[in-house]
């Protein structure tokens, strides 16, 4: 269970605003972090509490393929990101690094700045405590939850290539 | 149930017979790229799977590309590492500066995709090499470290968009118009998880290059992947570049495609896209009266020898505005090389603009060329975000390279036919 007070953005949140090329040369996620959704929300990194969740709208995370961008959000404290859709990269990469997403065009829609809300990640349900709505998501495949289980695709490969 | 061409390479790279839009697979890979921005957080996870060797070291290429020739000390130590990696794993294909150009116009040059592959960059522009007929996505680090160690990845099938195309293009008129057209019709998340199918007619009226310029762009309409059919101008290319053998997957006739799109191509404007998305789209007709400071041809888009011949064309004998910096990279040292034999680097130099080795330097505000606070560009790259080429305040108008050469002629965003009268 995941549960944490909202950062809400609008859509088409590309990894170039969650951080910047000029910051590449690097991969250290603090590093990261520290200049993450600077170009979109220079408040961001001061502002935002570990445990935190991170609301947006449509094609969350379009653009480049870079993993930096979910390194940083998830370094930077954020603990899930609810979005109406993600972008087809950065929806696999989330999951590969086990940084908790989840689609839901309603509450992504609904849920406001600054509200506290609690997400179920096997479930796919979403529960806004400011206003008592809850929302039914759709459930992760198995295949994914065995991923986000394991805590990414490395550890998820590392058990199978042991087992064979 | 017919199937898409996507799904048929795709049911065919995971053993089975038959696969469905939504349908979780595992794909063996023929080839698994990265460059010097993703590969350094992709050896990290390879690590830490602990295997001793790479699945296969001819099918993994790196190619350092974006900070380089290196362009501070921290991209030069991750350059080194990346150099390391390669060394250590006995990779086959990893360029060196001097070998390299643009990752996704030096691997199709290079010969090491060809119909029928199933291909996994971490780098969204990978989907690039589905002018080739093979299923080529952007994935992220991870998956390229996953891939190198097991050379599968896991893929959700995707559904996929129709585009027949018709006709044939307009004098000045490009497969980059085309394609921004397109995105500006459906939109930056128009294609969103799915596969874009070209397919038609008009299709044997595109070049190669003109196909690498819109599969390279399919990403920006949120796609998967962008795929074209196979014809004999792609079995021509395919055989001046590579040894391999090749599989032509053709679409079921009963395959099934969320929707279809009719393009006239002889309907095409010159197009451009303005700040800050690649969806906001204006014929050039419609332009109206913008001042530029700077101009980018090239990139992984537009920085093929027929891009610089388009630009050359509108340059020679002309000369740059004085106040609009102009800035020329071709995409690999063979394009580069055949650009100078062919006078183009002459024409650009007599022209007054400046002629770069290959780099994505400028593209993605990385160097050579960073835009400083309320600038503007004409750029023949493929996204034009807040801050993509320097200051968050700067601003990318995304064109053709003919409209791109003609803005830096006249000093404002302008039509080709403006120039060449
Ligand atoms: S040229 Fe630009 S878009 Fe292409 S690979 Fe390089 S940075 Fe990416």
């Amino acid at each position: 269970m995941i549960r944490g007070k909202v950062i809400k953005y609008g859509d088409n949140v590309d990894t170039d605003v969650i951080i910047p090329a000029r910051y590449l040369n690097t991969f250290d996620p603090k590093e990261l972090a520290a200049h993450c959704m600077e170009d979109l929300d220079s408040t961001f990194v001061d502002r935002v509490r570990s445990g935190d969740i991170m609301v947006a709208g449509n094609n969350f995370g379009c653009g480049s393929s870079r993993e930096h961008a979910p390194i940083a959000i998830k370094a930077s404290g954020i603990s899930c990101i609810i979005a109406c859709s993600f972008a087809r990269i950065f929806y696999r990469n989330a999951i590969n690094i086990g940084l908790p997403i989840i689609e839901s065009p309603e509450a992504a829609t609904d849920i406001q700045e600054g509200h506290e809300v609690e997400v179920d990640i096997v479930e796919g349900s979403i529960k806004n405590h400011t206003t008592g709505k809850i929302y039914k998501g759709t459930p992760f495949p198995e295949f994914m939850q065995e991923i986000m289980k394991a805590d990414g695709l490395i550890n998820y490969v590392k058990e199978r290539m042991t087992k064979e | 149930m017919g199937m898409t061409m996507t799904q048929k390479i795709l049911a065919h790279h995971a053993g089975l017979d038959h696969v469905k839009p939504g349908d979780l697979i595992k794909a063996k890979l023929d080839l698994v790229l990265g460059n010097d921005v993703t590969t350094p957080v992709a050896m990290e996870q390879f690590h830490k799977i602990g295997v001793q060797e790479v699945f296969d070291r001819e099918k993994i290429a790196i190619v350092p590309d974006h900070f380089t020739p290196n362009k501070d000390i921290k991209s030069a130590q991750q350059c080194k590492s990346v150099r390391e990696f390669a060394k250590k794993y006995k990779i086959k294909n990893y360029f060196e500066i001097g070998q390299m150009g643009i990752e996704h116009a030096l691997i199709p040059e290079k010969g090491l995709v060809v119909p029928g592959d199933v291909v996994i960059g971490a780098d969204s522009h990978t989907c690039t090499y589905g002018a080739l007929g093979a299923f080529s996505t952007g994935v992220g680090s991870t998956d390229m470290a996953a891939g190198m160690a097991t050379g599968e990845a896991w893929f959700k099938v995707p559904e996929a968009i129709k585009f027949e195309l018709t006709g044939k293009l307009k004098p000045w008129v490009s497969g980059k118009d085309v394609i921004l057209h397109i995105i500006g019709k459906i939109g930056v998340d128009g294609a969103l998880y799915k596969s874009m199918e070209f397919t038609g007619d008009g299709l044997g009226n595109l070049s190669m290059d003109d196909r690498f310029t819109m599969a390279n762009m399919a990403i920006e309409a949120g796609a998967k992947n962008g795929i074209f059919e196979v014809d004999e101008k792609t079995i021509e290319y395919v055989k001046e570049h590579s040894q391999r053998e090749y599989t032509i997957y053709k679409a079921d006739d009963d395959a099934q495609y969320c929707k279809v799109y009719k393009i006239d191509l002889g309907l095409i404007k010159p197009t451009v896209a303005f700040p800050h998305l690649p969806e906001n789209t204006r014929t050039i007709d419609e332009v109206g009266d913008i001042p530029i400071d700077q101009v980018v041809i090239g990139s992984c888009t537009n920085g093929r020898i027929e891009d610089l011949r388009a630009a050359a064309k509108i340059l020679e004998g002309r000369k740059v505005h004085p106040f609009v910096r102009t800035i020329i990279f071709p995409a690999t040292q063979k394009i580069y090389l055949q650009a100078m034999e062919e006078g183009l680097l002459k024409i650009f130099i007599e022209a007054g603009a400046v002629v770069s080795t290959p780099t994505c330097g400028p593209c993605l505000g990385g160097h050579m060329g960073i835009l400083a606070e309320g600038e503007r560009a004409v750029a023949t790259t493929n996204r034009n975000f807040v801050g993509r080429m320097g200051h968050p305040k700067s601003e990318v108008y995304l064109a053709s390279p003919a409209v791109a050469a003609a803005s830096a002629v006249t000093g404002k965003i302008s039509s080709p036919e403006e120039v060449v009268k």
